[in-house]
């Protein structure tokens, strides 16, 4: 399990960054925390030609949190944003998935910006990003773009992300209001990979009725999905456990899940039902609290 | 024995062993580097099962760095086939695969190279031209005599089949009140160690010798090297003081260490060929035992079991090597631990293009002792009886031993009753039953399992000869050497590796027992297979009898020398001399004594104060055959498998949730005896270990294969080792009943808690699971599994 | 394929190598440095054997290249000990409870609890289960390393002189 032959080179600074990727002729990879790349270079499962070391680059790396909204430099290290005061006060939905990502030494060297652009279908950071609407920064030679959380992810493991580009920052915006979150997974042993995970934010108005939700299913599909008819089943309600059943019908008929050696499609199904009825349940507790 | 009586044995000590591996300084395999050391990297068949045509290795030689490329026919032409276990003169089987690879990973060509890189660079450069053939990998499908032969010299895909029935089986079923029957599901899983397997090799032409280091735990590993290469059996050198990261039986890279060997001749340099994960968990023919039992019970409406039908059939994957055995160790525990007045047993063994298995912690038994544990509860079930009582009514008593079962082995010792209530005690067994109501009355799926289970130890051979009646081998011997020089400091020899035991710990404590010396202060190495005196390594829970009698046997011999020279000098009979604390003294004068040191520098000294006929310098060994071994199975298949039968009764609470499938065990107890234990910390870590591998057994781990023969589960991501977070805070409760049969009164434990821990598991969940009317003997119990079975009852 | 000037520090000492670029930082300890007492037990980041201090985290060596260490400042398990020939008090502390059997993931499962205990004086036993979860042992069922870490706090907090 030794990579193939590629060159390294350490970037000095984005446009060093653009330089590389433009020379490579779309065979560079961008190497981060390197915890979902070294794996795929050892077993030779990617074969770049060139691997351009992004963690020098101070403007990559940083968290920056107001009432408005999280925002990562993409290199920023899964275990900062997890002890970041910022992300527990403005993100809680994301510091309860941080807390679920891999192992203490993985969050150690793994980023934020990573995690996004491998695109693990099971990856709790993707699947917060689509729950939350993350707006995602990437950035080339040729300018810049924004790219909804909604149009990034392409299948398993692949986003629209160009051979020629970097993602630079991601933006988790923050809801005003009275604000609920919660976060279940169902992974075989408590640290791997989920097969499938929930995420759930929810608004209520003073009177307890549900004005905002987004409910979200990783490890289901080859990318994490948004159950956008019960959520909107959802809105209105006061999110009594009657209201999440029946909202949660349409997620059994809608979600297309994958079958594997973990577990079948049937099972992932009946799981996100159930652990969707969870995250509403405890999102509401949190924002009634 | 009391425990009280000894000095050193059964005491709180530290482990002589683990400084160095906490100072990072032990010597792995892969921690040696001689100098010139090439690097070995494998090609992998791609398919479970084709033929070779060609292989073109051009390219790949031409890349620099690269020394070799060696194909499976190279190696056949200059090697001898590796030997099955078996009377099967027509199964062969190589390092690499020869004219046919069959299964996916097996290795079809070796290149060396400067680098590990390198060689891994080249080897996706040798070109292989297959012809895919329609693989077979349903073990009942292996059955049919139709399905293509994957040993087509050999003429059938079943390697080993054979009914044995000692005792009355047929009257007993038909004369009982009530049968049952029932099929339990053990999937192919391993031990997995940490470190792969590894093998360093290095050809010394002028000496005509050929040195190796090596990752192993396997009996008569020089012998067969040196057979396989062709070379005399003093023509290789197993260096032994290499420390072995961690085996559980499977740590048996013969096809590699030839491999290397081959490699180190052919080149003239040191060739290292160590195993990457992706190596070791497809091609490293390392996986266990893959099994369908078909039991049948007969009882009495009383609950007394009167007799089994036990019918095993075993996936061994692609080659026989000793795979089929781990069907016949479980003979010699074939009842578990209960008064069974009848047993048919019939083993199948049968050939699949899957990886090869290897020896798995306990040889058979655990998956042997899972199936048993779930038929006394279906028996219990059955009967509306509590299982406890039914264990209780079925288990042999303490007066009952030595007990002898009808397949031929005599139990040495045991009070079971003790253990499975001491075990009960510490549950506590009545605060479990309340927790799981109250569970229960919440909606919950909760279960207790309490299992009773044997760890056969002493690591006899016995099956050899019962499986091939050719091999008529009826020793299984192990030896110790101890040196003392002239100022007395005392040094023991070993003969073999260790992956974990500590078995530096157990030979200078049974030595200082013996010699009354402290056993901080005596050394303990390793001699190479050349200057080794005869040892089986230490597989089958043996190192405790095995190696502790042959140490302790050699410190007598040493004890013994020394009271003769301390009776010359003092002027008396050898048997006035008392020995104690060091010093030797006449029987009654307390004041006509001589201290160790000087007994010691006179045996290396003064030739003329030894005794007349005395050897020079203080010197013994000891080679020890197992107790109750020697002798050959009867026609009918009895024999005596192993000498100490340790015993282990697990009681485990578990809950499983309804929908995600997922068990969570909670308390878990374990009540042992494995008699004296010589170092409670060993035996303590390794029975936890041992629960956490049934954890993983019970589970979390399976080698999935699809229907063409490919590998579901060849990494970390997917074979599910357990992590902290999965192994429960584990409660063991001491029991000791000696072994009349032993040194000291100790037995085996090397297995202990991974015999019973699948076992229990897989009955708690049943209990757990038994309000949905659900009864599933299938391990692992993966959520996938539990969470689609316990939907298909709630709908 | 590109080749990399690096200075690292190890255990207080200043290396220098030129390493080619696909080289991973765990065969840089091991190959090139000697330091063997780092260990390979997957290469693909799931079992810990590999694990080290670097910049004062654990993180696993066999998920970096050695080019991407240059100017870093790593410990490895050699590098715990207070002084040469010694054994710092979690090693110590492992001996007492045998906290080990083959010593394979050892050296990482130090690294993890020497980092846990950097971080947090007197854990909890779910905090040590959880700083230790990315450490694979096959031979302990971790109990007695669970032990280990919490008489090494107890030792190291002064609660436990003596054990």
């Amino acid at each position: 399990m030794k990579a193939a032959e590629f060159d390294y080179a350490r970037a000095a600074d984005l446009d060093d960054v653009f330089r590389l990727l433009d020379g490579a002729q779309g065979e560079a990879k961008i190497i981060a925390g390197g915890q979902t790349l070294v794996p795929l270079l050892v077993m030779r499962l990617a074969r770049p030609t060139l691997v351009v070391d992004i963690n020098g680059i101070a403007e990559l790396s940083g968290i920056a949190a107001d009432e408005t909204g999280v925002t990562f430099g993409a290199a920023t290290r899964q275990i900062d944003a997890l002890e970041a005061a910022g992300v527990a006060r403005h993100a809680p939905l994301l510091k309860k998935a941080l807390a679920l990502v891999g192992h203490p030494q993985t969050r150690n060297r793994g980023t934020i910006g990573g995690s996004l652009a491998n695109a693990d279908p099971a990856a709790e950071i993707g699947l917060i990003a689509r729950t939350l609407d993350a707006e995602i920064e990437a950035r080339s030679s040729a300018g810049g773009r924004q790219i909804a959380a909604d149009a990034f992810f392409t299948g398993a493991m692949s986003t629209v992300l160009s051979a020629e580009e970097c993602l630079t920052k991601v933006r988790f915006p923050v809801w005003p209001g009275r604000v609920g979150t919660g976060f279940e997974e169902m992974s075989n042993r408590r640290s791997d990979f989920a097969l499938v995970a929930v995420a759930c934010q929810v608004a209520i108005d003073k009177a307890g009725v549900c004005t905002r939700i987004a409910l979200g299913v990783g490890g289901a599909e080859p990318v994490p999905v948004r159950a956008s008819d019960a959520e909107k089943r959802l809105i209105g309600t006061r999110l009594e456990s009657a209201d999440i059943n029946a909202a949660l019908n349409t997620l059994a008929e809608t979600l297309d899940p994958l079958s594997d050696v973990h577990a079948s499609a049937d099972y992932r199904r009946r799981v996100a039902v159930h652990l969707a009825a969870r995250t509403i349940a405890s999102a509401r507790d949190e924002a009634r609290a | 024995m009391a425990e009280a009586k000894f000095r050193y044995i059964a005491t709180k000590r530290r482990p002589k062993e683990d400084r160095r591996f906490l100072a990072g300084a032990a010597q792995f395999v892969a921690d040696i580097n001689l100098q010139g050391m090439l690097h070995a990297a494998l090609v992998a068949s791609p398919y479970s099962f084709a033929r070779i045509k060609s292989i073109d290795a051009k390219v790949a030689l031409a890349l620099p760095g690269v020394h070799a490329v060696v194909t499976g026919a190279e190696l056949a032409a200059a090697t001898e086939p590796m030997m099955s276990g078996l009377d099967a003169p027509k199964l062969f089987r190589w390092p690499m695969a020869h004219q046919m690879a069959r299964y996916a990973g097996e290795w079809v060509a070796v290149v060396v190279a400067d680098t590990r890189a390198i060689a891994e660079d080249a080897a996706e450069l040798v070109e292989v031209d297959y012809e895919p053939l329609t693989p077979v990998t349903d073990p009942e499908a292996a059955l049919d005599p139709a399905s293509p032969a994957i040993h087509p010299e050999h003429g059938s895909n079943i390697l080993f089949r054979k009914k044995w029935t000692w005792g009355p089986v047929a009257e007993d079923f038909a004369g009982a009140d009530r049968r049952l029957a029932f099929r339990a599901r053990w999937h192919r899983s391993s031990t997995v160690p940490i470190e792969t397997f590894g093998v360093v090799a290095s050809w010394d032409h002028a000496r005509q010798l050929l040195d190796v280091w090596a990752s192993i735990q396997m009996p008569k590993y020089p012998d067969q090297l040196a057979r396989a290469l062709r070379l005399p059996g003093n023509g290789v050198r197993v260096h032994f003081d290499v420390d072995v990261g961690g085996s559980y039986g499977v740590k048996r890279g013969l096809k590699h260490s030839i491999l290397a060997g081959f490699l180190a001749r052919k080149l003239d340099a040191p060739v290292r060929l160590i195993e990457d994960r992706l190596d070791n968990m497809r091609g490293g023919d390392a996986q266990g035992p893959d099994r369908i039992f078909d039991m049948e019970v007969a009882f009495t409406n009383a609950g007394v079991i009167r007799a089994l039908k036990i019918r095993a059939l075993d996936d061994c994957g692609a080659h026989a090597g000793r795979a089929p055995l781990q069907l016949g160790k479980p003979v010699g525990a074939i009842c578990g631990p209960y008064r069974v007045n009848s047993v048919e047993y019939e083993a199948i063994s049968v050939t699949t293009n899957k990886t090869p298995q290897e020896a798995v912690r306990g040889f058979g038994q655990a998956p042997t002792n899972f199936a048993l544990e779930n038929a006394v509860d279906r028996v219990a079930s059955a009967l509306g009886m509590d299982r406890i009582a039914l264990r209780r009514l079925n288990l042999i008593r303490a007066d009952e031993f030595p007990y002898t079962i009808p397949s031929g082995s005599a139990y040495d010792s045991g009070d079971y009753h003790a253990v499975l209530d001491k075990a009960l005690a510490a549950g506590p067994y009545d605060a479990l039953i309340v927790r799981r109501d109250a569970a229960r009355a919440a909606g919950k799926l909760a279960g207790i399992g309490v299992v009773t289970c044997l760890e056969p130890s002493g690591g006899n051979s016995s099956f050899e000869p019962l499986f091939n009646p050719k091999n008529d081998t009826t020793t299984w011997m192990e030896a110790c050497s101890i040196k003392v020089d002239a100022a007395g400091s005392i040094t023991v020899s070993m003969n073999t590796t260790s992956s974990g035991q500590g078995h530096e710990t157990l030979a200078s404590t049974v030595v200082g027992e013996v010699l009354e010396r402290d056993p901080e202060t005596i050394r303990v190495v390793r001699a190479d297979s050349l200057s080794a005196l005869p040892s089986n390594s230490p597989v089958g829970s043996r190192m405790a009898i095995m190696l502790g009698g042959a140490a302790a046997g050699a410190a007598k011999k040493i004890k013994e020398t020394a009271a003769a020279i301390a009776a010359k000098k003092l002027g008396v009979a050898p048997a006035e001399i008392d020995y104690a604390d060091g010093v030797f003294s006449v029987r009654g004068e307390p004041g006509k004594k001589l201290t160790w040191q000087a007994v010691c520098e006179t045996a290396h000294r003064r030739f003329h104060e030894l005794p007349d006929g005395m050897e020079p310098g203080l010197q013994a060994f000891h080679v020890l055959e197992v107790p109750t071994g020697g002798t050959l199975p009867t026609a009918d298949g009895r024999v005596q498998m192993y000498p100490c039968y340790s015993f282990e009764s697990h009681v485990v609470y578990a809950e499983v949730d309804r929908v995600t499938g997922q068990v969570t065990l909670g308390r878990y107890v374990v009540g042992h005896d494995c008699g004296t234990m010589i170092n409670p910390d060993i035996v303590h870590g390794m029975t936890y270990g041992g629960v956490a591998h049934g954890i993983g057994a019970a589970l979390y781990e399976r080698f999935r294969y699809d229907d063409q023969g490919q590998l579901l589960s060849g990494t970390f991501m997917d074979y599910l080792i357990p992590s902290s977070h999965e192994v429960p805070d584990i409660a063991i409760v001491d029991h000791c009943t000696p072994s009349p049969l032993t040194a000291f009164g100790q037995k085996g434990s090397g297995e202990a808690g991974y015999l019973g821990g699948p076992a229990a598991i897989s009955c708690a969940v049943n209990d757990a699971l038994a309000p949905l009317g659900i009864f599933l003997a299938e391990l692992p119990m993966t959520p996938g599994l539990l969470g689609d079975l316990i939907a298909t009852k709630q709908k | 394929m590109s080749s990399h000037a690096i200075t690292v520090t190890i255990n207080g000492r200043v290396y220098r190598a030129t390493v080619p670029a696909r080289m991973t930082l765990v065969d840089f300890l091991r190959d090139e440095l000697r330091l063997t007492g780092t260990h390979v037990g997957c290469e693909h980041g799931v079992c810990g054997a590999c694990s080290i201090m670097f910049e004062g985290r654990p993180i696993r060596s066999c998920l970096m290249f050695a080019a991407q260490a240059d100017g870093a400042s790593i410990t490895t398990v050699e590098g715990l000990a207070p002084e040469p020939g010694g054994l710092s008090v979690l090693q110590d502390s492992f001996w007492e409870t045998h906290a080990l059997q083959c010593g394979y993931c050892t050296p990482g499962m130090l690294i993890a609890a020497h980092a846990l205990l950097m971080r947090i004086p007197n854990p909890t036993d779910e905090e040590i289960r959880e700083a230790i979860s990315g450490n694979l042992c096959r031979c302990t069922g971790y109990k007695q390393i669970v032990d280990a870490v919490k008489l090494a706090a107890e030792r190291l907090s002064g609660k436990n002189q003596n054990g």
